[in-house]
């Protein structure tokens, strides 16, 4: 079976900085809303330097092996490495960000 | 042997697990959870393991194991000891692994989530590879790795909707912090599961001691109670189904011979073909001369004979024989006589039992001695060692052979073994053999004390061992208290007044 990332946003020319892999089984309310924070929260802190998979396990459910996806959304960082993930909606930005190791933008927040 | 018949709406699935689908008549309630709850070192992994290798190996069935706990690497190389290889089964899409295993590197958790991942790849496991059959291993690990217990819950329960619209019979472990408590941690039970079975690893008088209970088979029929099990490296669990055994053999009016003449005569011409003899008596009083001689009579008719001893070893036995004229050596060489040595605490008792059933179902005997039960009772419990003599008997009944055990009483004189309060009631005949102290010599005496289902002689009777072998001789009329182990010798004339007692109280 051929992996086909359901949507590719802000692709990069070459190798993207950041790739980012989100998990979700179908279209629920937490996989639209963990979407919709994982892209506002890219744009916001890594604009133009990653690049986002979403696998839709409905679809695709081998394709939760190799990262042995248990909970549902599951966000993971596969570059750059190590791997780190982020299970939930992404709701709260500042786990978010402590998850992908992102430092908030000088001055935006404390 | 075989099980009532589950009700109609209900069927079983046999697990192939030796002795466990006489004891839940049938196996597994196909396409239903059964949960598995037990402590620590119970053996729910490997249970949960042996349900898929039983279901590969007996019917080509394929299964899926999911695993929350123990790595699939790890399960792999822990199973292969059972001769159960993993790895060749996963390349023939035999056996297929969910690894739910916790990650290495680090979650953190930012919103809310539900368990969906997981029941995508066990749908997916199934549907891919055909599956009948699904062990999840162990649910605890889930809980703590989850803060959000009621999102596990529902996951769980929804798990358990998934494989039975999927047709498939699951077993699912949980942990215990008791052996007697509460069913599972976390309550598993109340939301997962229509069927609990139970394992249990008590520790009685410094000795393991390992259970299975099936507590609930909703709308269907099982045994009760604990039965006994042991893991036998290269074969897995085997369950012991004491009492789920079936008193169903026919008995015999054949009479064999017990290798004494005399003693044939005492007990009314000789043993019944499928009775078990216990003989009891204190040290030297002639037990393994009783056992060898009914070896002995045996391989005389033409029957195969097996003796278990547990107390000698084989030279010594051999040499014993010999001292009364009988060539075991020779025996063995024409195949009608086995000898089994072996030291009790080389095993539990439930390993004992297992390997004399393999001994008894490879060599086909006609009679079977043991020498001595009361050596394998220091190695186990005494619930234990009741349930021991209770499997062995009712094998050798259903094989329809002969048996003789003896047991040694603690004190010289007299006096009863626990050995023989726990299985007097079991065995068919009891024989006594008693020493009696009288006018500063030792001599010895044979009485029969049960003869299930026929007359015998109710004598005390006197007798010698020379290197012939045993030779019974005249009762002993003028002595009293021989069994209580207080010989009092009456003068004849003290005999002749309580005759004329009797006479006289009978005249009036």
């Amino acid at each position: 079976m051929s992996r086909e990332p359901a949507r590719k946003a802000r692709t990069v020319s070459t190798v993207p900085e950041w790739e980012l892999r989100l998990y979700i089984a179908g279209m629920t309310s937490k996989s639209v809303a963990a979407f919709a924070n994982l892209t506002r929260i890219c744009e916001e802190h890594l604009k133009g330097r990653y690049r986002i998979e979403v696998i839709d396990l409905l679809k695709n459910p081998q394709l939760a092996r190799g990262d042995q996806i248990l909970a549902l959304p599951t966000l993971v960082r596969k570059v750059p490495e190590p791997i780190r993930k982020i299970i939930g909606d992404l709701s709260n930005e500042e786990r978010v960000l402590v998850g992908l190791d992102i430092r908030p933008v000088q001055g935006k927040r404390s | 042997m075989t099980s009532p018949k589950p009700p109609a709406g209900i069927s079983k699935r046999a697990t192939g697990i030796p002795g466990f689908d006489l004891i839940s008549n049938g196996g597994l309630p196909s396409s239903r959870t059964t949960l598995v709850s037990g402590s620590a070192g119970s053996a729910k992994t490997v249970l949960a393991a042996q349900f898929l290798a039983a279901g590969i190996q007996t019917s080509k069935e394929p299964g899926v194991f999911v695993t929350f706990e123990e790595t699939a690497a790890d399960i792999r190389a822990n199973m292969l000891g059972f001769g159960w290889n993993i790895e060749s089964w996963e390349r023939d899409r035999l056996w297929s692994f969910v690894d739910a295993s916790p990650p290495a590197d680090a979650e953190v958790v930012s919103g809310s989530y539900d368990f969906g991942g997981l029941s995508a790849r066990i749908g997916h496991a199934v549907r891919s590879t055909g599956a009948k059959r699904v062990a999840l291993d162990s649910v605890g690990a889930v809980f703590s790795q989850f803060a959000d217990h009621s999102a596990v819950r529902r996951e769980l329960y929804r798990i358990s909707t998934l494989l039975k619209s999927y047709e498939v019979t699951a077993l699912l472990t949980a942990e215990r912090t008791a052996e007697y408590g509460e069913i599972a941690r976390m309550g598993v039970e109340e939301f997962v599961v229509d069927n609990v079975i139970i394992l249990r690893n008590n520790l009685e008088d410094e000795k393991r001691r390992r259970t299975i209970e099936i507590l609930k088979y909703r709308g269907t029929t099982h045994q009760k109670g604990e039965f006994p099990f042991t893991i036998i490296p290269g074969e897995g669990i085997v369950v012991i189904p004491i009492s789920a055994l079936e008193l169903k053999q026919k008995s015999s009016d054949m009479r064999i011979t017990s290798g004494n003449a005399t003693l044939d005569e005492m007990c009314g011409g000789g043993f019944f073909r499928d009775s078990i003899v216990l003989v009891s008596g204190a040290t030297g009083t002639g037990k393994t001369l009783t056992v060898t001689e009914f070896m002995a009579g045996g391989v005389a008719k033409g029957e195969r004979c097996l003796l278990f001893a547990f107390e000698e070893s084989r030279e010594q036995l051999f040499r014993n024989a010999a001292g009364w004229g009988i060539d075991f050596a020779r025996m063995e060489r024409e195949g009608r006589l086995k000898v089994i040595c072996e030291y009790p605490e080389v095993a539990g008792l439930e390993d004992h039992f297992i390997s004399m059933r393999e001994a008894i179902s490879r060599f086909r005997p006609n009679r079977i001695a043991v020498d001595s039960l009361s050596a394998l009772e220091r190695v186990s419990t005494t619930k234990g060692f009741r349930e021991f003599v209770i499997s062995l008997t009712s094998l050798m009944k259903h094989q329809e052979t002969a048996g003789l055990f003896t047991s040694t009483t603690p004190t010289l004189m007299g006096g009863t073994s626990v050995t023989e309060a726990h299985i007097s009631t079991i065995t068919d005949s009891i024989i006594l053999l008693r020493y009696v102290e009288m006018f500063g010599e030792m001599r010895r005496g044979v009485t029969v004390l049960k003869m299930r289902g026929s007359m015998h002689d109710k004598d005390i009777r006197e007798f010698t061992i020379d290197g012939a072998g045993m030779h019974i001789g005249r009762p002993f009329r003028d002595v009293t208290g021989i069994l209580v182990g207080n010989p009092v010798h009456i003068a004849p004339a003290e005999l002749e007044r309580l005759d004329h007692l009797f006479r006289e109280a009978g005249g009036s």
